[in-house]
């Protein structure tokens, strides 16, 4: 009972000082990265690989941009409305006797789900790796589609 | 290059290029990573441009200076509406200096799947020679 109460102290109770601290951090947070990020970047996961997702009638379009990577290499899968990536990035080993002046391409793993705004057609979406950049085209169910619907008059 | 094997990539936003110089055309520009080693006989020049096809690249040295340039058309379709837009597309823009003397003639480029490779290979004379000195 005691360590009930003790939880729902307010702000002037022994642990609050530093809830409140991070309240205030976390507020501070998030006007800062408003300010500082566009409207559109807002929106980002920060997860490998920065994905956009656009939608027509019929489809969604994921697109993601992975230099370097093959097509076999990739592990797409949907289930349902969530799509599913994951692959591995190796950079070959060039000559051993090279000396580099610059390194910014970076090697690594990823995985990452996204769920799409509905259900899709699993059994007709279409993955296209093409200079380095990944398109997954996914029809919408036909449950998901929009459907032009006829006023009447009586 | 052991601990890299097992990392996992984190999600780089791109870099827009800053330039004294504005562009005349409107969109975005970014700067490519890239990844140069050099070797006795030449300079490799790895950079990564997704989306970026053979014929718009634009590869140029000129006094020196290496100048990477490419127009991007966005993969968009003209129907498509935005749902999430976590990343922009537009130009690549890159320049180098280099310090070594090359051989224009022999520059060799390659584009695939949106790496460029690009080998520039040194001119004889800044290559390093072994000199043997004779004992009398």
């Amino acid at each position: 009972m005691l360590l009930t109460r003790r939880t729902e102290w307010p702000a002037w109770g022994w642990a609050s000082p530093f809830a409140e601290l991070e309240r205030m951090r976390r507020q501070m947070e998030l006007l800062s990265g408003g300010l500082s990020r566009g409207l559109l970047e807002a929106s980002s996961a920060g997860v490998f690989p920065l994905m956009n997702v656009t939608e027509d009638k019929d489809n969604y379009y994921v697109r993601a941009e992975l230099p370097g990577f093959k097509a076999a290499e990739l592990d797409i899968s949907v289930t349902g409305d969530s799509l599913s990536i994951a692959g591995e990035r190796k950079l070959p080993v060039e000559d051993e006797k090279a000396q580099y002046h610059r390194r910014e391409r970076e090697s690594g793993q990823f995985s990452r789900i996204i769920t799409l705004p509905a259900h899709v057609d699993t059994g007709r979406v279409d993955a296209r790796c093409a200079d380095g950049l990944l398109t997954v085209v996914l029809p919408k169910a036909e449950a998901a589609k929009p459907k032009q619907i006829t006023v009447k008059t009586s | 290059m052991t601990d890299a094997e097992n990392k996992a990539l984190q999600a780089k936003e791109k870099a827009e290029v800053t330039t004294p110089a504005e562009g005349t055309k409107p969109g975005l520009v970014f700067t490519p990573a890239v990844d140069i080693f050099e070797t006795d006989k030449e300079i490799t020049v790895l950079a990564d441009m997704p989306g970026v096809k053979a014929g718009e690249l634009n590869i140029d040295l000129h006094e020196n200076v290496l100048t990477l340039d490419s127009d991007v058309k966005p993969p968009e379709g003209p129907k498509e509406a935005d749902v999430i837009r976590e990343y922009n597309t537009g130009k690549y823009y890159r320049q180098f200096r280099l310090s070594q003397v090359i051989d224009q003639a022999k520059i060799d480029a390659e584009l695939k799947d949106g790496v460029l490779r690009l080998r520039l290979p040194k001119v004889e004379a800044a290559k390093p020679r072994q000199i043997q000195v004779k004992t009398a």
